[in-house]
């Protein structure tokens, strides 16, 4: 195939200043991105570099000394095992919840023609625009004002987590639902399913995928919220606020353990998933 | 079940949203109710009375001025620096980084995996007096012998820029992977430079994103304490530290209440600006 651009090119040589000037500015972009990258990484680099760090004083925040004992000894602080428990039974909790939740919500909404359907739609996006502090302030007064029904702690977290994370949840869904063949619904009822059986055995499993990726992001989103969770916490500590409460008086190593745990087993859940739509969109180039 | 819901199809949807939106109503409007209910209250703790105490509002605006316009500053700043910074990282990935740009994406996304307060307390340590940042702008004079940048505007704008930079990136990273490559080559062929291209064609059409991602990163920088709390002074006080200060450490209900319904009704008020800029049918969508 000769094109245009060869014949051009097989020409009289186009300015050599021209041609450097077009390498620098496509290379320039390159070298920002790497440049961007780099920043994007460099705190989570020093979390991580400040894990193995022996410190000297209270406070972690000059390199000293290498050395394994933080992470051997992660629990080692008062409070950081209990933390983490509570962290991690809230995100569990609350995901199932929210997950389940949040898909019924983005199954009406892409299914069904119903009457309020706006009125649902503002619903389910306003906690994602509304800032964290009035979320956490709001939910905070309801519970004080109804001490009787509520106490703070364990259970005021876990109803606030699932607030907040519903609509991210019914997002994240609806996205996939949208994109959905309904014609295997169809067949599976033309073979005789009722709708039950169609929606256990061909609905659910083809959303699966969504709703898993749906599920880890709102754990992802539990594990991580300070704000809302301070604000209903009580005497409960989850992590985040374990550490707002000991950054004032020392920050031990320990605390970058923990953070880089949870870094390293997201990012390989997240690299996984990299991995499997670079070779399933290689797989399916192949059969086209 | 299915035959239930087979007879009386209307239904479905409406069993569908209950439990999800009875939950929205309970924990999330109700409590916004609450929350009006209790920024109309007066007296100290723990005797206060519900007296339509409107003043409240005024009130708060006029005493903490300088917190919300603070507020609204650093968010303001740390938007439009978030959007020059994330704009060529995403566009290089969206058409330069080759197969493997979910990978790259990755490196928009990582720094959520690190929490929050951690990845900020990570500033102090590379903005320490005695750590490399300070060190290199001493070398080079920019900053004095006794001079350093924790604790400044700058750190905190620095902190906030850093910490909603994928809120920014993800929303134009998504409108410009669905630009159609061959509205470039048409423009190629119609003699446009890549420059008028850029300007002409996928800049319009990433606007989506921009508006959507700077939505994403001023709203939640504007209510933010965290920043300020830990690489700030008392100086650098944005309006969520004194919202958090007044509910958690004064126990002054009322006027934390109010106060969040000021900074509702401004990012409200900064939107509708906002709107009449870029356009109302690009707000929402």
């Amino acid at each position: 195939m000769t094109t245009a651009a060869e014949v051009v090119e097989a020409g009289p040589r186009p300015n050599a200043l021209a041609r450097v000037w077009r390498a620098v500015k496509r290379h320039a972009l390159t070298v920002y991105a790497i440049l961007a990258i780099v920043y994007l990484m460099l705190p989570i680099a020093v979390v991580i570099l400040f894990s193995f760090n022996r410190p000297a004083g209270r406070f972690n925040y000059v390199w000293q000394e290498f050395t394994l004992d933080n992470w051997v000894e992660w629990d080692a602080v008062l409070g950081i095992r209990d933390a983490v428990v509570t962290s991690l039974q809230v995100g569990v909790l609350a995901t199932l919840v929210a997950t389940v939740l949040g898909t019924l919500i983005a199954l009406a909404i892409v299914r069904h023609e119903f009457r309020g359907r706006g009125v649902t739609n503002v619903l389910v996006f306003l906690p994602m625009s509304t800032p964290e502090i009035v979320l956490g302030a709001s939910l905070l007064t309801l519970f004080l004002n109804m001490t009787t029904v509520f106490t703070l702690g364990f259970w005021t977290i876990f109803i606030a987590h699932v607030m907040f994370i519903v609509s991210y949840i019914v997002v994240t869904v609806k996205a996939r639902l949208i994109g959905f063949d309904r014609h295997l619904e169809e067949a599976a009822m033309d073979l005789g399913a009722n709708e039950w059986t169609t929606f256990r055995k061909v609905t659910l499993p083809l959303l699966a995928p969504a709703i898993v990726a749906a599920a880890l992001l709102g754990f992802a989103l539990s594990i991580d919220d300070f704000v809302i969770t301070y604000f209903n916490a009580g005497g409960t500590q989850t992590f985040p606020v374990f550490v707002w409460g000991i950054a004032r008086v020392s920050v031990p190593p320990q605390v970058n353990v923990v953070a880089s745990a949870i870094f390293i087993v997201a990012i390989a859940i997240a690299l996984a998933n990299v991995v499997w739509q670079y070779r399933s969109a290689r797989r399916s180039q192949g059969a086209v | 079940m299915g035959s239930f819901l087979h007879r009386h199809r209307g239904l479905a949807p409406y069993l569908l949203l209950l439990p999800g939106l009875a939950w929205l109503a309970v924990f999330f409007v109700v409590p916004l109710v609450f929350l009006g209910y209790q920024s109309l209250q007066s007296g100290v703790f723990p005797g206060f009375e519900f007296t339509w105490e409107f003043s409240n509002f005024p009130d708060a605006l006029s005493e903490y001025r300088e917190q919300f316009a603070r507020s609204f500053l650093y968010a303001g700043i740390a938007t439009v620096v978030a959007l020059l910074l994330a704009y060529p990282l995403v566009y290089w990935i969206a058409f330069r980084s080759g197969p493997w740009r979910n990978l790259f994406l990755l490196f928009i996304v990582a720094p959520f995996f690190v929490t929050y307060l951690i990845r900020t307390l990570a500033w102090l340590n590379i903005l320490a007096d005695e750590g490399p940042v300070v060190g290199f702008l001493q070398s080079v004079n920019v900053l004095g012998e006794d001079e350093g940048l924790l604790f400044t505007s700058l750190a905190v704008i620095a902190g906030i820029t850093y910490n909603f930079f994928p809120f920014m990136a993800l929303p134009i990273y998504v409108s410009l992977e669905q630009v159609d490559p061959r509205l470039l080559e048409a423009a190629k062929d119609l003699y446009a430079s890549p420059y008028h291209a850029f300007l002409r064609v996928t800049l319009p059409l990433s606007a989506p994103g921009i508006v959507a991602g700077t939505l994403l990163t001023f709203i939640p920088a504007a209510g933010d304490f965290i920043n300020a709390e830990l690489l700030g002074t008392p100086k650098q006080q944005m309006i969520g530290n004194v919202i958090q200060a007044k509910f958690l450490e004064s126990l002054d209900y009322p006027t934390a209440a109010s106060l969040s319904f000021v900074l509702m009704a401004l990012i409200l008020a900064a939107l509708l600006v906002y709107a009449r800029i870029v356009g109302t049918e690009r707000l929402t969508g």
